[in-house]
């Protein structure tokens, strides 16, 4: 099956001027943002470090930890699941609900605080086609889920969105005035509109930042506190989490929270940190330990540590790339410099124009909070799409006939001279013709001189 | 102290006057230096393109013209760091060892190899100074704005120091100007883009004359200059430092 790749969706996406301004404004004012919430605090880059390391230390026990989690979790009266994959997941998920719902002459209800695991698993559209209506409660959330898209950011998820594309989407499924763009009338109208779903739901669903294998406790960050308003209000929670979420003990948390409000918006801490250890009498709790292809990255030595991701969106914030192509360009869960190497270990085929959306700037491994090298894997994926043949037929063969003529210094000066020589003899028209080179759309090429450097070099050093 | 010069593929066709500004820049800091004339290019645009086992043939290339030298200097922070970061996936002869630990990037070189911190020239012109990303974050060459709010680095110091000059306070000090190599062409729309907004930058803050450690950004800054008609002459840092003037 043919995908768009991520040129053509970016080329598709800069058509907009404006709008590709403002987009790459609006998500330079939060990397901005977290620059003046990171410079203050002196022993930051230290604790990037100590999050590196812990979460390097976690990954290569991360068996030993999984079941410690399991054990401790189980004690406090946690029902554990294990999913090796998505599908696993949704149908472990859907059976609790049946299970635990038993309702009659309607359908189960879900809230779904904000999980970009579930979204990785597709979960909405499984459980509505077996009769579960979910309600995703995050504000982000339920704007897209309103527009039947997928999240462009994994902290911002409706961040391509103005005020007005809003307003055009409650008007038409919450009624509000048609043109109203007030942000405050919007999120009012939302309030409302969710305070209904919250009291009538059965299940609330969350995701998991951080579980703590020491305690089986986890941890879920959230702003808007809808995460806590659905599971106290609902008789079940399920909370769901990638086996990578694990820290080995409740002193190693701080470290992260500290790091992941800043990096990803630049508070110093999120509005709502919420523990959660053990099911209130009466209630059920569930956690769903998800494998989905990333035992396989653990297995990948060059790009394992991918895996210490704590999603705080910092990556994509800063990515001059992800600012001016938008996260629906990457056509992946997880968008921007982390989901491009993330993604190929999913589907190297489908993604393969991923590694090649960067400039390899490093600015993502600089602002990453737990120093993954980002640029040095998209560069190390690119060797390994060209190794299994997916790069364009043409870029194969022009780089190999490049790397022929540039270890042959013959070849190679007689090369650049009629180059330079074709350039300077054919009209502008022809060298800059936008079809055969798409240097020239927005560029001139530099000007051609008669003598290269070896040339003078030779003419009059020699 | 034997030096080699090493004047990257795409300067000795297009740039012939950053080599040549180079070369007399280096002597005219009393260094002697010699420039082996089968040199090509270091490997990095094939690498970058997903194909460095392509690229072998001109690391080895590489390796053998510039081994015997106890320094190898170049215009291009963006060659020098591809050397160093990159040529692992060749064997670590002493040869290789050696070559990836003389390259050196001109400014770097000037500063910590020569160790001079001034040069006595005059340049009172307005200018903006492109940080190469591999230069900056790859080789460390300045600060980095992840990692700390004090902006400053190898080339800003020598720039500073200069009779006259007055340098540009950017809105964004160091984003990338969307070269990048193949993607340049690969990625055409963003690519240009970002080299728009980098000019509108510099624009907006007054620039007259835009420099930078690497001629790869410069070659894409100064096509979007010239397309727009802006009021910006684009300048090598090594022809600044030799004393040419716009």
């Amino acid at each position: 099956m043919n995908h768009p790749d991520h040129p053509e969706l970016a080329e598709a996406f800069n058509k907009d001027f404006e709008r590709t301004t403002w987009h790459d404004e609006t998500l330079w004012f939060v990397r901005q943002k977290r620059d003046k919430a990171v410079y203050p605090v002196p022993e930051f880059q230290d604790l990037r470090t100590l999050a590196s390391e812990i979460k390097d230390h976690t990954l290569s026990n991360l068996d030993n930890y999984l079941i410690e989690f399991e054990e401790n979790a189980t004690k406090n009266g946690v029902k554990v699941h294990w999913a090796a994959d998505a599908t696993e997941h949704n149908q472990i998920v859907m059976e609790i609900i049946k299970n635990s719902c038993k309702v009659e002459g309607r359908n189960a209800r879900l809230v779904k605080s904000k999980s970009m695991l579930t979204e990785e698993c597709h979960l909405n559209g499984f459980l509505e086609k077996n009769n579960i209506d979910v309600v995703d409660t995050d504000l982000g959330e339920r704007i897209v889920q309103f527009r039947n898209e997928p999240p462009s950011h994994i902290v911002l998820p409706a961040i391509h969105l103005k005020k007005e594309d809003v307003g055009e989407t409650f008007h038409k499924h919450l009624g509000t005035t048609k043109g109203e763009k007030d942000p405050q009338i919007l999120t009012e109208a939302a309030r409302q509109h969710l305070r209904g779903k919250f009291v009538a739901a059965d299940v609330a669903l969350t995701g998991i930042n951080f579980a703590i294998a020491e305690t089986g406790s986890f941890v879920v960050c959230t702003n808007e506190g809808n995460a806590d308003l659905g599971v106290n209000l609902a008789k079940v929670h399920i909370a769901c989490m990638g086996i990578e979420k694990i820290i080995p003990k409740l002193h190693h948390l701080s470290v992260y929270t500290r790091l992941l409000a800043r990096s990803a918006t630049g508070q110093p801490v999120t509005t709502y940190t919420s523990h959660f250890t053990k099911p209130v009498e009466g209630k059920e709790m569930h956690i769903v330990i998800v494998d989905n292809g990333r035992t396989q990255q653990l297995g990948r030595e060059d790009f394992r540590s991918s895996l210490k991701c704590i999603r705080c969106g910092a990556c994509m914030n800063t990515c001059p790339v992800y600012r001016r192509s938008g996260g629906h360009s990457y056509d992946f869960t997880v968008p921007g410099p982390i989901g491009a190497i993330l993604s190929p270990n999913i589907d190297l085929h489908k993604h393969k124009s991923l590694p090649f959306a960067s400039t390899l700037c490093g600015s993502c491994s600089d602002v990453c909070p737990v120093k993954i090298d980002i640029h040095v894997q998209l560069y190390k994926w690119r060797q390994i799409v060209g190794q299994a043949n997916e790069l364009p037929a043409a870029k194969k063969w022009a780089m190999k006939g490049m790397a022929k003529v540039l270890s042959m210094p013959k070849v190679y000066n007689l090369s650049g001279k009629l180059a330079r020589g074709a350039l300077r003899i054919l009209p502008h028209g022809l060298t800059h013709n936008q079809s055969m080179n798409p240097w020239a759309k927005a560029r001139e090429l530099p000007d051609a001189p008669k003598q290269s450097f070896k040339e003078w070099y030779e003419e009059n050093r020699k | 102290m034997k030096v080699a010069l090493f004047i990257p593929c795409y300067v000795d066709q297009f740039y012939t006057n950053v080599g040549v500004s180079t070369l007399q820049l280096l002597e005219k800091l009393g260094v002697e230096v010699v420039f082996p004339m089968k040199q090509t290019c270091c490997g990095q645009p094939m690498a970058n393109g997903g194909c460095e086992q392509d690229s072998k043939g001109v690391y080895e290339h590489f390796v053998e013209t510039f081994s015997e030298f106890d320094y190898v200097v170049t215009p291009s922070g963006s060659c020098t760091y591809h050397i160093k970061k990159h040529y692992d996936i060749i064997e670590q002869t002493p040869a290789v060892q050696k070559v990836r630990k003389s390259i050196y990037e001109l400014v770097d070189f000037i500063e910590n190899v020569l160790k001079i911190e001034e040069i006595p020239n005059s340049f009172p012109h307005k200018v903006g100074l492109h940080l190469s990303c591999h230069g900056q974050r790859g080789l460390r060459q300045a600060n980095a704005s992840e990692i700390t709010g004090v902006r400053d680095g190898q080339i800003s110091k020598l720039l500073r120091k200069l009779n006259g000059i007055e340098l540009t306070e950017l809105e964004r000090n160091d984003e990338c100007c969307g070269f990048g190599g193949m993607f340049c062409v690969t990625e055409e729309a963003v690519s240009a883009r970002m080299g728009q907004d980098r000019i509108a930058d510099h624009l907006r803050n007054g620039t007259k004359v835009l420099t930078g450690g690497d001629v790869s950004c410069l070659m894409h800054l100064e096509g979007i200059v010239k397309r727009q008609n802006a009021p910006i002459k684009v300048m090598h840092i090594a022809e600044i430092l030799n004393g040419n003037q716009p």
